[in-house]
C-alpha cells in the first residue's frame, strides 16, 4: 500500500484551449487570455498543499488538457520551471500551437517527451472533428519537435470519424508512420453523451458503427506489422529502439493501479485507498487556492476489493500477463475457462520469484482484447 | 324481515360509465355512509382497482331506504369477470343498467344486459353523467331503450357525481325490482356467490338466503362438497361488516365459516341448515375454466418459493386462477398460469409484483388446446411445448366477440377480424352513427394484441367484448425456436398453418434484434418439425472495449463495467449464448409489419 509522502506520478491539468472540439469531454476553457497567470499560480498553490502527498523523487510528470502548449509561454514557463524534477516529464501539444520557440521553451524546462494531437491527416476529417490544425501543421509541428532534440514523440490518432472510409485510416495509418514516431496513441472516436459532437453526429455514428466495426482491427494489425508493441488497448510504442522502453511511463502507472496526484481543475487523484476529482469550475478553483484553502473536491471511497477489480480491470488492457496472486476473489474461474476455450484469454505459467514456485498469470489473446470490455465483465466475478 | 321489503339488485355498466361513483351515492343518500367515513368509491377496496378504476371482487351491501332493505350486490365491470358477475347477477332480482350520456351503449353494456336478461332481471336503465357539457341524454336513452326494450321515456338520467336523480333510482328499485320469492319456514338454503378468506377468520362467505334462515353457532354443511362447520357470525355489509342474530330468507349477507383451507367451500355451492337439511340444492355455477395460459418465471430463481407462496395466496381470493409447476430449459423453475383472459392476467401478474415484491417473466399468452394425440384420447394441451408433434387432431376456443364502432371504422375493423381468422356473424346500428359487429375469433387470435390493434385502427373508438363459444378444430402447428441449436421451449409458439412462414419468420428476425452480439455467431432458426422455415443469424461481435482509460476515467470506466455485468446477470442463459429477458417476449409484438 502507497503511503502519505510516497506518491511518484504527478499529473497537471491545463484547461485551456484556443477553441473548443466538439468530441471533447475534459474541462477545458475557452479564451481567458488574462486567466492564465491566475490559474498558473492557483496549480503552485496548489501543488505546495499537497507537496506532502509526493515522494522526494517522482517518476514522472504529465502536463494534459486542455491545451497545455496554448498557455501563455510565460505562464508555461513558469510552471515547468516550479514543478518537481522527474524520470519522464510529458507535455500534451495541439500541432498548431507548437513553434520552433515552443518546443525549445520545453526542452530546456526538462520536458522530455510530446504528445502530439494529430487525430487524422484528412483535412475534411479534421474540419469534422473541429480541429484548428490543418495536415501540413502536424507534420510541422512533428519536425519542430525532432529538430528541438525531442526523441520520444507520441501522435494521437482517432478513427471512427462520421464519413472515414477504409481507405481514409490506413492513410491516416500511413502517414502517422511516415513520421516514425516513437509512440502512438489510436482511439476510437466516442460521441459521449452531452457533447456538442453527439448531438450533431450521434445518429451517423450509430449507423456506420457496424461498417466501423473492423477499424480497430485494423489499426492493431497495421501497427502491429509496423514493430510496434501493443501494449495496451489504445496505444502503441516502437520496440526497434534498442534497449528503450518507449512505453508511456506516466500511462502505464494508471494502469498497474499506481497513486498518483492529480493538479488543476478537474484532475483527479488516487492515493491511498481515496480517490477525488478537484472541482471542474475554474473560478471556485481560483478562488479557492486565492485564498489559500484547497479547492472543492468530490471524494470517493476505494475499498480494498474495489481496488483489485480495477487493478483486473486496468491490468487486462495492457500485453502483460496479470499474475492472479491476490485475485482469487475477483476472477471467476468458471469464466475463465469458459473465455479459454473460446479463444479470448490464456492462463500463463508465471515464475513466482518470492514463492520459488510457478504461479499463475492472466492474459488476453489478441482476440480477447479487441473484446476487452465483454471479457472483463465476464472475468470479474 | 319481511320479503316483501327487501330488494337486490346490482349495477352494472361499461367500464368508467359511473358504477362504482352511483353506489358512493347510494351509500350517501341511505346514510350508510356518513360524510365524514365518505371516501370515493368505498366498494373498492383493493389499492390496486382504485388505480384501475375497476372492481375484482364482488361484495354485498345492505341499505334502507323508505322502509326497505336494499341490497347493493357488487360486480366486475371487465369482460374477463363475466363469470362473476353472472354469478353475482343470480343472488339478485334486478340490475340498475348504467349508461354514460356521452358514451352511449358500449360492448361491456351489451355483454352485461344480455347476462341480466338471460337471468331473468329486471333492469333499471339509468343515462348517467348529464352534467357531462358533452352528454346526449336522449340519444344514450334511445340506445339503451333499443337494447333493453322499452321506451326512451322509462330510462332514468341522473348525474352520480352531483347525486341528481339518484333518490329517482332507488325509488325505481323499490317500486320496479320485484322482491324475493322463497319460503321462510323451508330448510334453510342459500347460494355462496363470492368468497373471501380472512386470515384470522378463515373463508368468509357472501351469500343469499333463499330459504329458511341461517343464525350464528349453527352447524352448516355445504351440499356439493359436503364440508360441514359451525357459523361462527353471520351478518351484512353496511358497508362494513356488521354482526346479525340470522340471516333470513331473501336477504343477503356473509357466513363467516372458520375454514382455514379455502378449496373447501367452492363458489356456487348451496349452504343449508345440518339440523334440518334441504334435500335438494340450488341449482349452481358451472365451473369456470381458465382459457388463457402463459408461464410466470421469478427473475431470480432463488425467489421461486416466494412465487409459489404468492400464488397460493392470491388463489385465496382468486378462484379462478390456476397454477401449476412448470420448468423451463431457458427460463428455469416457474408456474404455468391460466386466466379468464388477458386484463385477469395483467392483474394477476401486477398483484403478484406490486403486492409480493416479485420480479416476473411472463411468457407471451397462449390458449388452451384439446388435442387427439395418436392412438389416444383428447387432452388439453396449455403449454406450446407440450403441444405433441404426432397428433390426429386439434381444436382451440373460439369466442363470439361484440365489437362496437362509430360506422367510418366498420372496414378497418372488418379488415382486421378476417387477418385474424374472423368469421363474421352479423351486424347491428345500434343508432345511425354506431355499429354492432358479431364476430366469431379464434380466442388465440385475441390474447396478443387484437385489443391494441382494434383501438389504434379505431383511434380509440372501439369497445369490444367476448365469451367463450367453445373449441373448434383448427390447422395448427406447432413452430419451435433454435437459438444456437438448441430449443428454447419458452419460445415455441402454435400458430395456424398459413400463419406459420410469417410468424416464424418475424419472430427469428425480432430475436436477431433483441439478443446482443455473442462471441461467436448465433443462428435463430424457426422450424415446424425437423423443417427449418425462416433463419437469421446474429453475427459475433469483433471489438467490445473503451479505448480511453486514464487517471481520469477509472471510476466511470469502473462503473460501466458494473453495469455491464448487471446487465449479464438479467441475462438468461440458453446453452452458450446470452439471451436477455425481452426476447422471450418477442412473440408478443410480432405483428409490427408481418401482417399488416
Amino acid at each position: 500500500m502507497t503511503g502519505p509522502g510516497s506518491v511518484r506520478h504527478l499529473y497537471v491539468h491545463l484547461p485551456f484551449c484556443a477553441s473548443r472540439c466538439g468530441y471533447c469531454d475534459f474541462v477545458t476553457v475557452v479564451g481567458r487570455g488574462g486567466q492564465h497567470a491566475a490559474y498558473v499560480r492557483a496549480l503552485l498553490a496548489e501543488l505546495e498543499l499537497e507537496r506532502q502527498t509526493l515522494a522526494p523523487e517522482l517518476e514522472t510528470v504529465f502536463l494534459g488538457g486542455g491545451t497545455p502548449t496554448f498557455t501563455e509561454a510565460g505562464q508555461l514557463e513558469r510552471l515547468l520551471a516550479a514543478l518537481p524534477p522527474a524520470v519522464e516529464v510529458t507535455v500534451e501539444a495541439n500541432p498548431e500551437t507548437v513553434t520552433p520557440g515552443l518546443a525549445a521553451l520545453l526542452r530546456r524546462n526538462g520536458v522530455d517527451r510530446v504528445s502530439l494531437g494529430a487525430q487524422t491527416f484528412r483535412p475534411e476529417l479534421l474540419r469534422v472533428l473541429d480541429r484548428v490544425a490543418g495536415p501540413d501543421d502536424v507534420r510541422l509541428a512533428f519536425y519542430y519537435l525532432r529538430d528541438a532534440g525531442f526523441d520520444n514523440i507520441s501522435l494521437d490518432l482517432i478513427y471512427g470519424i462520421p464519413g472515414q472510409e477504409p481507405a481514409d485510416l490506413d492513410a491516416d495509418i500511413k502517414e502517422a508512420l511516415a513520421l516514425r514516431p516513437e509512440h502512438l496513441s489510436c482511439y476510437e472516436l466516442e460521441a459521449k453523451a452531452g457533447t456538442r459532437f453527439a448531438h450533431a453526429h450521434g445518429d451517423e455514428l450509430r449507423r456506420q458503427a457496424e461498417a466501423m466495426e473492423s477499424y480497430f482491427e485494423r489499426v492493431v494489425e497495421t501497427l502491429v506489422g509496423a514493430g510496434y508493441r501493443w501494449y495496451e488497448t489504445a496505444n502503441f510504442a516502437r520496440m526497434d529502439a534498442g534497449d528503450r522502453d518507449l512505453r508511456s511511463r506516466h500511462n502505464l502507472a494508471y494502469w498497474r493501479g499506481r497513486d498518483y496526484l492529480g493538479l488543476g481543475v478537474g484532475a483527479v487523484s488516487t492515493v491511498d485507498g481515496r480517490r477525488w476529482r478537484t472541482t471542474p469550475r475554474l473560478a471556485l478553483y481560483l478562488a479557492a487556492l486565492g485564498a489559500g484553502r484547497r479547492p472543492p473536491r468530490e471524494l470517493e471511497l476505494l475499498p480494498e476489493a474495489v481496488r483489485r477489480a480495477e487493478r483486473v480491470m486496468l491490468g487486462l488492457r495492457l500485453d502483460e500477463p496479470l499474475p492472479l496472486a491476490g485475485f482469487a476473489g475477483e476472477v471467476d474461474a468458471a469464466a475463465l475457462g469458459r473465455l479459454e476455450r473460446l479463444g479470448l484469454a490464456r492462463t500463463v505459467p508465471l515464475a513466482d520469484r518470492d514463492a520459488g514456485r510457478r504461479a499463475a498469470a492472466l492474459a488476453l489473446t489478441r482476440k480477447g482484447r479487441l473484446l476487452g470490455d465483454a471479457v472483463t465483465a465476464d472475468l470479474l466475478a | 324481515m319481511d320479503l316483501a321489503k327487501i330488494r337486490n339488485f346490482s349495477i352494472i355498466a361499461h367500464i368508467d360509465h359511473g358504477k362504482s361513483t352511483l353506489a358512493d351515492r347510494v351509500l350517501e343518500l341511505t346514510k350508510t355512509v356518513s360524510g365524514r367515513e365518505m371516501r370515493a368509491q368505498v366498494l373498492d377496496t383493493m389499492e390496486l382497482e382504485r388505480e384501475r378504476g375497476i372492481t375484482i371482487k364482488a361484495q354485498a351491501v345492505r341499505v334502507t331506504w323508505k322502509g326497505h332493505e336494499l341490497n347493493l350486490i357488487d360486480t366486475p365491470g371487465h369482460v374477463d369477470f363475466t363469470y362473476e358477475v353472472s354469478r353475482s347477477l343470480q343472488a339478485c332480482e334486478g340490475a340498475v343498467l348504467v349508461v354514460d350520456a356521452a358514451q352511449g351503449v358500449e360492448a361491456q353494456t351489451v355483454a352485461n344486459a344480455y347476462l341480466a336478461i338471460e337471468n331473468d332481471l329486471e333492469i333499471v336503465p339509468v343515462v348517467n353523467k348529464i352534467d357531462l357539457p358533452q352528454a346526449d341524454p336522449n340519444e344514450a336513452a334511445k340506445e339503451i331503450a333499443e337494447l333493453v326494450g322499452g321506451e326512451p321515456d322509462d330510462v332514468l338520467r341522473i348525474s352520480a357525481k352531483t347525486g341528481e336523480g339518484v333518490a329517482a333510482v332507488l325509488d325505481a328499485i323499490v317500486e320496479r325490482i320485484p322482491a324475493p320469492t322463497g319460503d321462510p319456514a323451508a330448510p334453510a338454503r342459500a347460494l355462496v356467490f363470492d368468497s373471501s378468506y380472512d386470515q384470522y377468520r378463515g373463508v368468509v362467505a357472501f351469500v343469499r338466503v333463499v330459504d329458511g334462515s341461517f343464525a350464528a353457532r349453527e352447524p352448516v354443511r355445504a351440499m356439493a362438497q359436503g364440508t360441514r362447520f359451525e357459523a361462527e357470525e353471520v351478518g351484512f355489509f353496511a358497508p362494513t361488516m356488521r354482526a346479525a342474530e340470522t340471516l333470513g330468507a331473501g336477504e343477503v349477507g356473509y357466513v363467516i365459516t372458520g375454514l382455514k383451507d379455502v378449496s373447501r367451500l367452492r363458489v356456487g355451492d348451496t349452504l343449508t341448515s345440518e339440523r334440518r337439511p334441504a334435500s335438494e340444492p340450488l341449482p349452481g355455477y358451472k365451473d369456470v375454466k381458465p382459457m388463457v395460459f402463459s408461464g410466470l418465471f421469478p427473475t431470480d430463481s432463488d425467489d421461486y418459493p416466494a412465487l409459489r407462496d404468492a400464488l397460493e395466496r392470491l388463489k385465496l381470493n382468486d378462484a379462478a386462477l390456476f397454477y401449476e409447476p412448470e420448468t423451463s430449459q431457458a427460463l428455469g423453475f416457474g408456474f404455468r398460469c391460466g386466466f379468464l383472459g388477458l386484463l385477469h392476467m395483467e392483474i394477476v401478474r401486477e398483484r403478484l409484483e406490486r403486492e409480493f415484491d416479485l420480479d416476473l417473466l411472463v411468457t407471451a399468452p397462449n390458449v388452451a388446446y384439446r388435442v387427439l394425440e395418436r392412438s389416444a384420447d383428447w387432452v388439453e394441451v396449455h403449454n406450446p411445448a407440450e403441444m405433441p408433434r404426432e397428433l390426429d387432431a386439434v381444436e382451440e376456443p373460439y369466442v363470439r366477440a361484440s365489437i362496437i364502432v362509430p360506422k367510418e371504422y366498420v372496414g378497418p375493423v372488418m379488415e382486421l377480424n378476417n387477418d385474424r381468422r374472423g368469421r363474421f356473424d352479423h351486424m347491428e346500428y345500434l343508432s345511425p352513427e354506431r355499429v354492432l359487429l358479431a364476430y366469431e375469433l379464434p380466442l388465440a387470435e385475441i390474447v396478443l394484441d387484437y385489443y391494441d390493434q382494434l383501438k389504434s385502427r379505431t383511434r380509440g373508438y372501439a369497445s369490444f367484448d367476448y365469451d367463450v363459444a367453445g373449441f373448434r378444430p383448427g390447422d395448427l402447428v406447432r413452430v419451435d425456436v433454435l437459438i444456437a441449436d438448441e430449443p428454447v421451449d419458452a419460445l415455441s409458439m402454435i400458430v395456424h398453418r398459413d400463419a406459420a412462414y410469417p410468424r416464424g419468420r418475424a419472430l427469428v428476425e425480432r430475436l436477431r434484434a433483441e439478443i446482443p452480439r455473442q462471441y461467436f455467431d448465433v443462428a435463430v432458426q424457426a422450424a415446424i418439425g425437423s423443417r427449418v422455415i425462416a433463419r437469421e443469424t446474429v453475427k459475433a461481435k469483433r471489438k467490445d472495449v473503451l479505448a480511453k482509460c486514464y487517471g481520469g476515467d477509472i471510476t466511470r470506466k469502473r462503473k460501466l463495467l458494473e453495469k455491464q455485468k448487471a446487465g449479464k446477470r438479467r441475462m438468461k442463459q440458453v446453452g452458450a449464448v446470452e439471451v436477455p429477458q425481452e426476447a422471450f417476449l418477442a412473440v408478443l409484438n410480432l405483428d409490427d409489419g408481418s401482417r399488416r
